[in-house]
């Protein structure tokens, strides 16, 4: 299980990394989606809730009985999502608006902050 | 207590509410600037139960450490959050006569203040996952005032400050993951425990690596600076120069507490790290200023620079350098930001903030040119202002430990940022302006310049009192200098651990 996890959140930001080298604007959000996802599982994980290990008290019993998992990560991993959709709301949104003023999305051509280039030489 | 430690955080959201109902009506500017003024009083109220008592802790709601959220104030928090309401409040003035009705109309000041929020939560939070969430508020409200009013520049700006703030943010985030998954808990105080009893150093020195890079681009520090020359010059005045003193500064603080309260395990590999990493910004910085000819490009390639003095503090970990780190950070903020506000005055004289397009200041406006040279000369260290102490006392940390490659590093980053400063003052104050009309302050209306001047004035006067009287402040930073090395009272006050 541990296995499986850790490869998925390898796989997940190996591909996040590809897709934020790309100098397409969007490419580069979802990349960030992705490794955003990617460290939340990481949190998810660090919890160490497992299959023998419920983060649960069993039904009539007042403390957990055997193994349990920390259930702090899942709440960690809440707030983490929302304050992330929030700024991808926001990414997404500035995205858009860059596109609709500049007509691009690649970022290596956007160079409106940049000191304007000499092209006397 | 507790309320001491709240109020400053919850001022500037109050503030914020009410600024944002009000933002269609001329009330809203000055809901912020009285709710500015507020702050600080609030945080001077904090300093002075800080200055009675030494560190004081709150518990969230009443949840014991370290299972609540927990406010403490150290020295170092102090003097952060009373710095962060004084700049706030320079800025509110400043915005009175810089912001247009139609930016004041999508709800400047509300952001703003909810800016100051973030950033004053970030001091006195004593939880790592609290940290992350004012972080985000501190951001979010940060990428808005960024491309708030709108242009090609100011967007272009916000796409490459949102996604290199957000991949360093991710880093952060996941490091406290592995930190809890390793130790089990996040409070700062426990942490320092914790960490130290874990069977796995080596995993340890990797998250504080991971630490190291995610504060390392809020820092803006070599080679993970570059978001910050590609955006600071592009937003209002007010923006850049609440920016400039204040977002950067965070992350320097965070590499100051957990680098000195969590990460204390492997000094001579961390921090050597560092040191080297703030030689390099401090040296890049500053050659970076060289090349460029824009005022406020000039200016934030200086932040760079600067930023490599106090992490260089941090590096050399003696009290004398930390000393001199926190002394640095609190004359810094109060410098950059009134370099950024004399930009925007000459700016509005003279027309522009290109050096080859502007000049001729010198002699139409010699009150500004005056109160250019105070921080100027600040920044580049001249005695007796206030830059001057906290490099000296940088240099001399650098020279009780026979570090002859860093002292000479530091004076000559010095040297060069006369260089820089000269340059501005000979193309925007002293040569005629090339495009032959005298830039009189007659082109700013009288309210404009009122209000900008105040806040000018207000800082270099502040500048000039550190500089004239040290002696307080120096003691000041050294008390916070030994509580950040023998965190004992940080870790009991938060911990409820009797002496």
């Amino acid at each position: 299980m541990e296995t499986l996890t850790a490869l998925t959140i390898g796989a997940m930001t190996a591909a996040a990394v590809y897709l934020m080298l790309a100098r397409n604007f969007m490419r580069f959000l979802f990349g960030l989606v992705l490794l955003s996802n990617a460290v939340n599982l990481t949190i998810f994980v660090s919890g160490r809730m497992t299959k023998g290990a419920p983060a649960l008290v069993p039904y009539g019993a007042d403390a957990p009985i055997g193994d349990v998992g920390n259930a702090l990560p899942q709440a960690l991993v809440l707030t983490a999502i929302v304050i992330g959709f929030g700024l991808l709301a926001f990414a997404l949104a500035l995205a858009f608006e860059a596109y609709r003023r500049m007509n691009m999305v690649d970022t290596d051509e956007m160079r409106f902050a940049e000191p304007k280039e000499d092209t006397s030489k | 207590m507790s309320w001491v430690l709240v109020l400053p955080i919850a001022v500037p959201f109050a503030t914020a509410v009410v600024a944002y109902l009000a933002r269609n009506a001329p009330a809203g500017r000055w809901i912020s600037l009285a709710g500015s003024a507020l702050s600080l009083v609030v945080s001077a109220m904090l300093m002075v139960a800080v200055l009675n008592e030494g560190v004081i802790a709150a518990q969230m709601s009443n949840w014991q450490a370290p299972f609540g959220i927990t406010l403490v104030a150290d020295y170092l928090s102090a003097v952060m959050v009373v710095i962060t309401a004084i700049t706030g409040l320079a800025t509110a003035i400043y915005a009175l006569g810089e912001i247009p009705e139609d930016t004041e109309k999508l709800g400047f000041y509300a952001l703003f203040q909810v800016l100051i929020a973030g950033v004053t939560g970030a001091f006195l939070t004593g939880d790592l996952f609290n940290l992350y969430v004012w972080f985000e508020v501190m951001l979010i409200a940060s990428f808005s005032l960024l491309v708030i009013g709108g242009g090609k520049e100011r967007l272009d700006a916000g796409i490459k400050y949102v996604a290199l703030n957000l991949v360093s943010t991710l880093v952060f985030l996941s490091g406290i993951g592995l930190l809890y998954g390793v130790t089990g808990t996040l409070n700062m105080a426990d942490l320092r425990g914790a960490v130290a009893e874990a069977d796995n150093q080596g995993l340890i020195t990797v998250i504080a690596m991971m630490f190291m890079v995610g504060f390392g681009v809020k820092a803006a520090v070599f080679p993970l600076f570059f978001w910050l020359p590609a955006s600071y010059h592009t937003p209002y005045f007010a923006v850049s120069a609440i920016f400039a003193g204040l977002l950067t500064k965070v992350g320097v603080y965070a590499l100051m507490r957990m680098f000195t309260l969590v990460f204390v395990g492997d000094v001579g590999f961390t921090h050597e790290i560092l040191l080297w990493v703030s030689l390099l910004t401090m040296f890049t910085g500053v050659i970076g200023a060289a090349a460029q000819m824009d005022f406020r490009k000039i200016l934030s390639f200086h932040i760079i620079s600067q930023i490599g003095y106090m992490t260089l503090g941090l590096a050399l970990y003696t009290p004398l350098a930390l000393m001199g780190g926190v002394f640095y950070l609190v004359h810094h903020i109060i410098v950059k930001a009134n370099l950024f506000f004399v930009a925007g005055l000459a700016k509005q004289y003279a027309g522009g903030t290109d050096l080859n397009r502007i000049g001729g200041l010198y002699k139409s406006a010699p009150l500004l040119a005056a109160l250019f040279i105070i921080p100027a000369f600040s920044l580049a260290g001249f005695p007796p202002l206030s830059g001057f102490w906290a490099k000296y006392l940088i240099v001399k940390a650098a020279l009780e430990l026979n570090y002859w490659f860093v002292t000479f590093v530091s004076l000559l980053v010095g040297l060069l940022t006369i260089y820089s400063m000269t340059k501005i003052w000979g193309y925007a104050f002293w040569k005629p302006h090339p495009e032959g009309y005298d830039p009189t302050p007659d082109r700013a209306p009288a309210r404009v310049t009122r209000a900008m001047i105040v806040p000018i004035a207000g800082l270099a006067a502040m500048t000039i009192v550190i500089g004239f009287f040290p002696e307080p402040f120096v003691q000041f930073a050294e008390t916070a200098a030994n509580q950040l090395l023998n965190p004992t009272d940080y870790v009991e006050t938060v911990l409820g651990v009797q002496p």
